[in-house]
């Protein structure tokens, strides 16, 4: 249950523009267990994507080790690269999350298509994923056809259903309502826990801290507070409300 | 492959609407390229067809002739002389000329008149009657073209209309039997006996006694075939005055052929290059739209090779299907085409089109390939 999932130390994201440097994410050093759910916040350009991005395997960092199921990230060929991808990470991204030539269900099969696992079991736990996620009506229709909020937690069972390591989740309740914004966090926290992963969501609306176990604030690139305790955690959350 | 097949399928269906639009632009497109074809091989065909099913394996022109069998002249001596050569098995001579049958409904109709000895090669062979008997015979071999444009039958007797000095010569002639596949410079062919043809082709007052047959080319049949260089050199060392050439060489210098040939075979080059633009501007204009999404696919663990190839093979089927309605497009409408249009639906030429059609669909969209592989997937998704 205590095992290390996730572990970066002393992550360095430098970006050059128009010749200045910008340290999207300066020396952020953090673990997250398996079966732990974190949330990453701070304002706007404090380099939450940038953190996220790396954990995915999408963008390299300028210095420093990020380890996932104790895989220095480095040391791999891109090939491999792509084959952690899609095996050991599941990750929803801010916005245009789906193929939009794919339905629901198929979007969420893609995930077990990609690692050789679509078989008839596979295509009943997509189902009962997507129903637990409220879109047992949803199946069949295509993205152009759902809500934002629905496409979202499309988003979040591709991003559960192939049993990854690492789940990441950029802003998944940007879209939705207050009161759907919490069932799906909730939804989302649950399916966490009970799948023993390693869950990060990044989130604007600190009262979404309630369903999580962890908080990391980051300021400028910087982790700046990490709020440990379940009161802490609490309090960060019930502030949020106002 | 099989993820490749499947996520290029998916998008064909749920866009079925647009990409069927594309297919059609590609039919069109076949459509016009096969026609082109058919076109120029019918063409061709109506030019050179008598010369390439001549039974002959070299044709002998006056020397310095250039090979254009309308400029070479060569007399009887010419014709022994080709004959005593050791290794020709037979020597048949050509002449050309054009004249007019005059139908029963007051119209003409334009023929290459040929004369040409019965039973040597020149004469092809003949599928109904028979062949005439004499070299003087008034008696005549119609190409089934001739009986398509009108209603001559063999037994019919046809007058014949030419212009010899200053006078409107009639001649009549008995029609004993029909050939096929006959077509010489575009028109369709009778063939004479040269002496009748002497007396009855159009000439100029200078000629108006003449009764020895001049001839222009001699169709030359080997013993053994597969010798022609040698054959050829060994002619014109032992006739004066004389060149050889192959039946190729001889179709290649028909008047108009080569420039005609060249013509529709860069307009049929140019068609299969608007295609390849349509294509590739159509793949290439999608591709942009799709950045996000090929973003997406990247990001949650397809390799370039999975985005690559469904890219390829959504090309290669929409392109197929193109061609595959485009081709029964033209099927269908070569079944309402009147015989009398020189459209000739060859096997190889439409196999060709269409092997080029289906790869300019690849090459067209080889851009839009290349471009969608290099796409990164965390770039894409900043684009959002
Ligand atoms: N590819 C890039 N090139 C240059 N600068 C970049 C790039 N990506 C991010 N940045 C910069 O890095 C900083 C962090 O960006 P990031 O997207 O991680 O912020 P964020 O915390 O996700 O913000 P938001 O809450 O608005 O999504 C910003 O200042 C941004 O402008
Ligand atoms: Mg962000």
């Amino acid at each position: 249950m205590n095992t290390v999932a996730l572990e970066v130390k002393n992550v360095v994201k430098t970006f050059s523009v128009d010749g200045s440097k910008i340290n999207a994410v300066d020396d952020v050093s953090f673990k997250v267990n398996s079966g732990e759910f974190v949330a990453l916040v701070g304002p706007s350009g404090s380099g939450k994507t940038t953190m996220l991005s790396i954990l995915a395997v999408l963008l390299t960092p300028t210095s420093g080790q990020v380890l996932i199921d104790g895989q220095d990230l480095a040391k791999m060929s891109e090939k491999q690269r792509v084959v952690l991808r899609r095996e050991k990470i599941g990750f929803t991204f801010q916005s245009n999350n789906l193929i939009p030539y794919l339905t629901a269900k198929e979007n969420v099969e893609f995930m077990l298509r990609l690692n050789g696992k679509a078989n008839r079991a596979g295509r009943v736990r997509s189902q009962e994923l997507l129903a637990r996620l409220g879109l047992n009506d949803r199946l069949h229709n295509l993205p152009a056809q759902m809500s934002g909020g629905q496409q979202q937690r499309v988003a979040i069972a591709r991003a559960l259903i192939h049993n990854p390591t690492v789940v990441l989740a950029d802003e998944p309740t940007a879209s939705l309502d207050t009161e759907r914004a919490f069932q799906v966090v909730e939804t989302f926290a649950n399916l966490i826990h009970e799948n023993n992963r390693a869950g990060i969501m990044v989130t604007h609306d600190l009262r979404m801290c309630k369903y999580v176990d962890r908080v990391l604030q980051m300021r400028d690139g910087k982790l700046v507070q990490i709020y440990e305790t379940k009161e802490e955690v609490m309090a960060l959350a019930r502030g949020g409300d106002h | 492959m099989g993820l490749s097949i499947y996520l290029a399928l998916k998008e064909i269906w749920r866009n079925r609407g647009r990409f069927f639009l594309v297919a059609l632009v590609i039919a069109l497109i076949t459509l016009l390229v096969l026609f082109i074809a058919a076109l120029g091989e019918g063409l061709g065909t109506n030019n050179r067809q008598y010369v390439s099913n001549l039974d002959a394996q070299l044709i002998v022109f006056l020397d310095k002739s250039d090979f254009i069998i309308p400029s070479s002249r060569l007399d009887q001596s010419a014709l022994k002389a080709v004959r005593r050569v050791d290794g020709v098995a037979d020597a048949g001579p050509i002449s050309t000329s054009s004249t007019a049958i005059l139908l029963d409904n007051g119209k003409v109709l334009k023929v290459s008149m040929l004369g040409v000895e019965a039973g040597r090669p020149g004469l092809p062979p003949v599928i109904e009657g028979r062949t005439y008997q004499t070299q003087l015979a008034k008696e005549t071999v119609i190409d089934r073209n001739v009986a398509l444009r009108s209603d001559i039958k063999v037994g019919d007797e046809i007058t014949i209309r030419s212009t010899q000095g200053t006078k409107d010569e009639f001649f009549t002639l008995k029609v004993v039997g029909l050939t096929e596949g006959q077509a010489y410079t575009f028109q369709p062919t009778i063939f004479v006996p040269p002496s009748t043809w002497e007396r009855v082709r159009p000439k100029s007052e200078a000629e108006a006694n003449k009764t020895v047959p001049d001839i222009n080319v001699i169709a030359v049949k080997l013993e053994d075939p597969s010798q022609t260089e040698a054959m050829k050199s060994k002619i014109e060392a032992n006739v004066s005055n004389v060149q050889v050439a192959d039946i190729e060489t001889t179709i290649s210098n028909i008047p108009g052929y080569s420039a005609q040939q060249g013509t529709v075979q860069t307009q049929g080059a140019f068609t299969l290059l608007i295609g390849v633009l349509v294509i590739g501007g159509f793949f290439q204009i999608q591709i942009l739209q799709k950045v996000p999404q090929i973003g997406v696919l990247k990001a949650i663990g397809s390799s370039n090779a999975v985005v690559g190839l469904a890219a390829v093979i959504q090309i290669m089927v929409v392109t197929a299907i193109g061609v595959g309605i485009g081709g029964l497009l033209t099927y269908v409408f070569s079944l309402f085409f009147p015989p009398t249009i020189p459209l000739v639906f060859n096997g190889n030429a439409s196999a060709l089109a269409i092997a080029a059609l289906l790869f300019i669909g690849p090459a067209g969209g080889l851009v839009s390939v290349i471009y969608a592989v290099r796409i990164e997937p965390l770039k894409a998704l900043r684009l959002s």
